[in-house]
């Protein structure tokens, strides 16, 4: 039988998104994004600690930097990554769905974790999570009694509702997987790979897992435990 | 020491490339442990032919762990139970009297079963053909210690360049993802002087023919490096895909030429 | 038959530059009018179909496996000779001309072996330019290392996977062609006849592995690099798939086949277990540099635990009668010493056919770690086999048929007796003589690949009228493909009881005892007698069942072992009419009252090449004188 038929298929050939490294790379990109501001989001609500008024401080601070613009580059560049990043998943998803079309009766994984196999999953029930969150706390259509301009009270009132709690920690340990795996996962698709930080980066997405979703955690339990209040 | 065990297979039998196919059960009684799986294979399949049934085919040639030819999913795990050992060096002592073993081929739709457990990866050929190599037209090569090459560098090629193209490492991948055969070679020659010239060029081609092929794309499970009997690292993979970075950011078309 | 070696006129060492000269060239504007079939990819056939697609021919290339990188080539371990003194520790062409002369028992062509020699410096140049990743010292230069009891370190390697390393390299050249259109590859073809037309090689006929079609493929050049023939023997250190019929094939339709006899027993191999046994693995050289090979001195004690058998009942056997080689003596001669020793009923392990290699001394002398580092993964690799640990217990080894000096009778220009068939690498007889030296078959594969051929195939093509190439509905390729599915439909009709497997081990089980490390008038006279007979019972008890327009690996195992039990008996005939011992033919009746090969320059100074003369008849055993211009014929010694 020949080599296939000789001459290589050069349609393929197309733009770095087309390219299934190219995909990965806007997938971490965007990873990047939404993993740097969940991170800076658990460490800004921190401030519900510090009271409300610290807190309505804040939420006045961010819509208004700016003049008020501030708010709307970041929610440009946010609506920009998750689409991306919700198209390269899909579209990664698909590739390889098809490239194993016939599976196996039975596979024994050796290295793929909990977290590595349920990216989509977790991603997921993230995606729907920010929805359901911002008609929660920032438009209020989920919230029953929501306050305009007043995030602090908004933030305690929501997270007494045990139900809406509930849902937030189970979203929380969505988000602790999917960055467990992602984080660590963004660095190989960035070529950040090294024997002697090898290690480190493993340490670094675990670290930064349990700090950003013990932080985010935090919050509802604290409310339920009445520290909040 | 042998011992002689009984053991159960299932094995995936399919006449050829059209037909559905399906699990058929064979008993195998008193199996010397001494024996390699092939050659458990091969009294399986003297006995199946001595019935007049077509034995099972099944790709192999040097047995010893070299040419990548052989390759099945035993037990869910391409080349079976033993970490970095190919499945003609695989010996029945890997297994406990009574066991049931499940023999498929590796599956990925870029791999298409021609027959039995025998697969097609002419896919790596291809792969390898658009830009799996130096162009040095034969006779033109300077002196061999022309460029010195660092020591790790050399190393490093060589721990890359140890892939047998067996294709395990896309049968264990959960995505049928061909990235760590692929950046393997890539990193050999990324690794070495003489592979500069084409570096960009080749990852380029190489990344683009690789999706031609179908396979699926890397989300750093790393099953393939646990798969792989060659301990080809997933670093690899990694340094591809700085090199496909660079190389989109790099890009500029080539100029049309022209002259005499 | 005529054998004109056709060895250039002058001095040894101008010869190959001065035969470049005179060659004829190919207008370039016409090199693509010509095609060129190469079957096999190996070293030979993978650099021979890349280089002659470079030039601008038309180039189809077969290979059996599933892809050109697993050649059989693949395998080999050690590493690659070249000449280039880098350790300037006295290596020059001209050493390593002598030394491969002299390894080959003074049984090879001068000629051949000097442009061998010349032209292995390309080698290490083309290869290190294609990436391969040879060992390198710490400040970047390539290293070498002594090997096969060569007094200069002139062998280039790769960690363990030499041969793999510059198959890879062959294997991506050749894929760079493809990729470019100027070769086109065939993949699971099987090469079953060759078609001459007027006395000359015009075509191959082919069998599609997966399909079962049988087509012909014309051509204005066929080069055979298929490969060597030792899996003759059943049990031997080469690729299941490894097969004379390309080879002998073409030997029945006219070419000759020299010194078929000629085979290489390799002494450090992982003994047989049992019946079960498919092939036998190879343990590097290397292990004799520091192992020591012993049996117990009494019968009584060969099955008893090494521990229980005190250091005065061993007989350190190769020490004793070799002291100043000990265990490093050269393959032949340890591989005879250890059947030997088994024969006297002093082997070890279940099957009795096995010595020790011992690292408990080199242990104690150079600590565990020294150990590991230097043999780590062949001692992983034998245990992985085994499921025993050589740290712990000895190893157990023992000889195995690993390559064959004889091949199909080629001229200088690597041209056999039939115009336009082109025979390289192992599949040819040219280089090696009766023996080959460690690490020279990769250099002779490459060599015939990338730097001969090219330029001999180019000379004898530019005789050639462009476009002159038969078309495939030439009565003569409709003839051999009528021969092929003939053969085919034979075997499938013959619903026997026996599978071909047997078949081969029996066969295997009569070439090792009668024409292996050791040979004997009578013994080479009885396997004359009964190879025929096993081969009669093939022909009537085979069984292959499944069709021909299917993959199926049965019958090709059945078309292999029919031509094995033909060269088989060859090979026979070929060592009982050589009445000498030299390299790795050895006779009994000749040998020295210490019991080394015995060889007489006077009658067999020569290459024994023979011609077919239809099935059943006696072949014919034709003669090319050997003239020794630049050396001195002298006896081995290894004492
Ligand atoms: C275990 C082992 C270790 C070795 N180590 C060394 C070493 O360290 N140094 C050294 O110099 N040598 C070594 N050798 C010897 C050396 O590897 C071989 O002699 C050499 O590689 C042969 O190369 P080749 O190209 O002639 O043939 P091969 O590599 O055998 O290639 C044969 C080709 O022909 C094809 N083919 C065969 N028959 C047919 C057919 N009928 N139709 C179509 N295609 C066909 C095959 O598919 C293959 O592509 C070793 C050999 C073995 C077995
Ligand atoms: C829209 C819903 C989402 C889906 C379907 C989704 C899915 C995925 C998938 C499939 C991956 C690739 C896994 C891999 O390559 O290893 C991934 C990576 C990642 N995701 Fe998401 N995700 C979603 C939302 C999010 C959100 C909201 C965040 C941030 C909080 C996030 C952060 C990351 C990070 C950091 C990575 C790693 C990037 C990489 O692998 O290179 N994702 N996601
Ligand atoms: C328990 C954890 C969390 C708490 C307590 C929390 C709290 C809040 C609050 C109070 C706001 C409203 C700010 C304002 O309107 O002034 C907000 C906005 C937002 N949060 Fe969260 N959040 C949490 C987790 C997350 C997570 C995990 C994500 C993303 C994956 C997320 C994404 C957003 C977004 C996108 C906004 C809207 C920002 C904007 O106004 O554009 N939040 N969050
Ligand atoms: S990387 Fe490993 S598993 Fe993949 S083809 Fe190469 S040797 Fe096989
Ligand atoms: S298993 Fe697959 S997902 Fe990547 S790390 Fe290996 S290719
Ligand atoms: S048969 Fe060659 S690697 Fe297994």
């Amino acid at each position: 039988m020949p080599v296939a038929e000789q001459y290589l298929n050069s349609a393929g050939k197309g733009g770095f998104m087309d390219s299934s490294v190219g995909k990965k790379v806007v997938m971490a990109v965007t990873g990047v994004a939404l993993f740097g501001f969940v991170t800076v989001h658990m460490l800004g609500n921190m401030q519900a600690y510090m009271g409300a008024k610290a807190m309505n401080a804040y939420a006045e601070f961010l819509h208004t930097m700016l003049h008020g613009a501030g708010i709307w580059v970041f929610r440009a560049v946010m609506l920009v990554a998750v689409i991306l990043h919700g198209w390269a998943a899909l579209s990664l998803t698909l590739d390889n769905r098809k490239a194993r079309s016939k599976g196996y009766r039975e596979q024994q994984l050796q290295a793929a974790t909990w977290s590595s196999r349920t990216m989509r999953y977790t991603g997921v029930i993230l995606g729907c999570f920010i929805v359901y969150h911002l008609l929660h706390l920032t438009t209020g259509q989920a919230h029953p009694d929501f306050k305009v301009g007043d995030a602090y009270a908004n933030f305690v009132s929501g997270f007494q509702q045990v139900g809406a709690s509930a849902f937030y920690i189970v979203a929380q340990l969505c988000l602790g997987l999917h960055l467990w795996h992602g984080v660590w996962s963004l660095t190989q698709t960035f070529g950040w790979a090294h024997p002697r930080y090898n290690k480190l980066r493993r340490t670094f997405a675990s670290v930064v897992t349990v700090v950003v979703v013990g932080g985010n955690i935090s919050f509802p339990i604290a409310v339920l435990a009445g520290i909040i209040r | 020491m042998e011992k002689h065990i009984n053991i159960t297979l299932n094995v995936w039998r399919q006449k050829n490339a059209q037909d559905e196919g399906g699990f058929v059960t064979y008993e195998a009684k008193g199996v010397s442990t001494e024996m390699s799986f092939l050659e458990m294979l091969d009294v399986v399949n003297e006995g199946l032919i001595r019935k007049g049934d077509e034995p099972i085919a099944m790709d192999h040639d040097c047995r010893e762990g070299i040419c990548g030819q052989c390759g099945v999913v035993i037990n869910g795990r391409p080349h079976g139970p033993r970490e970095r050992t190919t499945t003609c060096q695989l010996h029945m002592r890997s297994f406990e009297d009574g066991a049931t073993i499940t023999i498929e081929p590796f599956r990925a739709h870029a791999f298409p079963v021609i027959k039995d457990l025998i697969v097609d990866r002419g896919a790596f050929d291809r792969i390898i053909a658009a830009g799996g190599f130096i162009s040095v037209p034969t006779g033109s090569a300077p002196d061999g210690n022309a460029a010195p090459v660092k020591r790790t560098c050399a190393e490093l090629a060589m721990d890359a360049a140890a892939c047998i193209g067996c294709g395990a490492c896309v049968a264990a991948c959960p995505n049928a993802s061909a990235m760590l055969f692929v950046s393997a070679k890539i990193s050999q020659l990324a690794l070495l002087p003489q592979g500069q010239p084409e570096r960009y060029t080749r990852v380029r081609d190489m990344v683009a023919q690789m999706d031609n092929e179908e396979f699926g794309t890397c989300t750093n499970h790393g099953e393939c490096e646990a798969a792989c009997p060659k301990a080809v690292r997933l670093e690899n993979i990694a340094l591809m895909n700085r090199d496909f970075i660079w190389s989109s950011l790099t890009y500029r078309p080539e100029s049309g030429g022209g002259g005499a | 038959m005529e054998l004109k070696s056709n060895i250039p006129e002058g001095p040894l060492e101008k010869k190959w530059e001065k035969h470049k000269f005179d060659m004829k060239l190919v207008n370039p504007a016409n090199k693509r009018k010509y095609k060129v079939l190469v079957v096999g990819s190996g070293l030979a056939g993978g650099a021979a179909a890349a280089s002659m697609a470079e030039l601008g021919y038309q180039v189809e290339c077969f290979c059996y496996n599933d892809s050109p990188r697993r050649a059989h080539s693949i395998a080999a371990q050690g590493g690659i000779n070249g000449a280039k003194n880098y350790h300037n520790d006295g290596d020059s062409i001209q050493r390593l001309f002598y030394d491969t002369i002299k390894g080959g028992d003074y049984r090879a062509r001068e000629a051949n072996v000097y442009r061998l020699a010349e032209v292995s410096n390309n080698i290490i140049d083309q290869c290190v330019a294609q990436g391969v990743p040879f060992a390198r010292e710490y400040g970047g230069l390539l290293d070498n290392r002594s090997f096969g009891g060569s007094l200069v370190s002139r062998t280039f390697y790769a960690r363990g996977q030499t041969g793999q390393q510059l198959l890879l390299g062959a294997y991506q050249a050749l894929e760079r062609q493809i990729g470019l259109g100027t070769v086109k590859m065939y993949t699971r073809s099987e090469m079953l006849e060759i078609i001459i037309i007027e006395g000359v090689a015009k075509g191959i006929v082919i069998r599609d592995m997966v399909t079962g079609k049988v087509e012909s493929h014309m051509g204005d050049a066929v080069v055979l690099a298929t490969g060597g023939y030792g899996n003759v023997m059943y049990l031997a250190t080469y690729a299941k798939g490894c097969n004379t019929s390309a080879i002998w094939r073409a030997h029945k339709k006219g070419a000759a086949f020299a010194n078929p006899c000629y085979t290489q027993i390799h002494p450090t191999c992982i003994p047989v277990t049992g019946d079960h046994q498919s092939k036998l693995t190879l343990m590097s050289e290397s292990l004799r540099n520091d192992g020591r090979i012993w049996v117990p001195k009494k019968k009584e004690d060969c099955k008893k635990p090494v521990e229980q058998i005190p250091e005065e009942d061993r007989d350190y056997y190769l020490e004793r009668k070799y002291p100043t080689y000990g265990n490093l003596a050269p393959r032949d001669v340890s591989s005879r010493a250890a059947k030997q020793v088994c024969d006297e009923g002093r082997g070890v392990g279940e099957t009795g056919l096995g010595v020790y290699l011992d690292f408990e001394a080199a242990t104690k002398r150079l600590g565990a770690h020294k150990i590991e580092e230097k043999y780590g993964n062949l001692f992983e690799m034998y245990d992985r086999i085994t499921g025993e640990d050589p740290y712990k217990v000895p190893m157990r080894i023992y000889p195995a048929t690993h390559y064959t000096m004889g091949g199909l009778w080629v001229d200088y220009n690597l041209m056999s007796n039939v115009p336009g068939l082109f025979v390289l690498g192992e599949a040819n007889f040219s280089d090696h003589g009766a023996n080959r030296l460690g690490a020279s078959a990769l250099m002779q594969g490459l060599a015939d690949g990338y730097f001969v051929a090219p330029y001999t195939v180019g000379n004898y093509l530019a005789g050639l009228k462009p476009g002159s190439c038969p078309s495939a509905d030439h009565p003569e390729a409709k003839a051999a493909e009528a021969e092929v599915t003939g053969r085919v439909g034979r075997l499938l009709g013959i619903h026997g009881k026996e599978t071909p497997t047997y078949f081969h081990r029996e066969l295997g089980k009569i070439l090792w005892e009668y024409c292996g490390m050791a040979r004997t008038d009578a013994g080479l006279k009885k396997a004359i007698q009964l190879i025929p007979e096993l081969r009669q019972r093939f022909w009537e008890d085979v069984k292959v069942p499944g069709s021909a327009a299917d993959l199926n690996q049965s019958l090709e195992l059945a078309g292999r072992v029919a031509d094995f039990m033909e060269l088989g008996e060859l090979m026979c005939r070929d060592a009982l009419d050589r009445r000498e011992s030299c390299g790795g033919h050895f006779r009994e009746e000749w040998q020295t009252a210490e019991g080394e090969a015995l060889r007489d320059d006077e009658n067999f100074c020569h290459v024994a090449a023979w011609e077919h003369t239809g099935d059943g008849n006696v072949p014919k055993r034709h003669v090319e004188e050997l003239k020794f211009e630049s050396v001195h014929l002298a006896t081995r010694s290894y004492k």
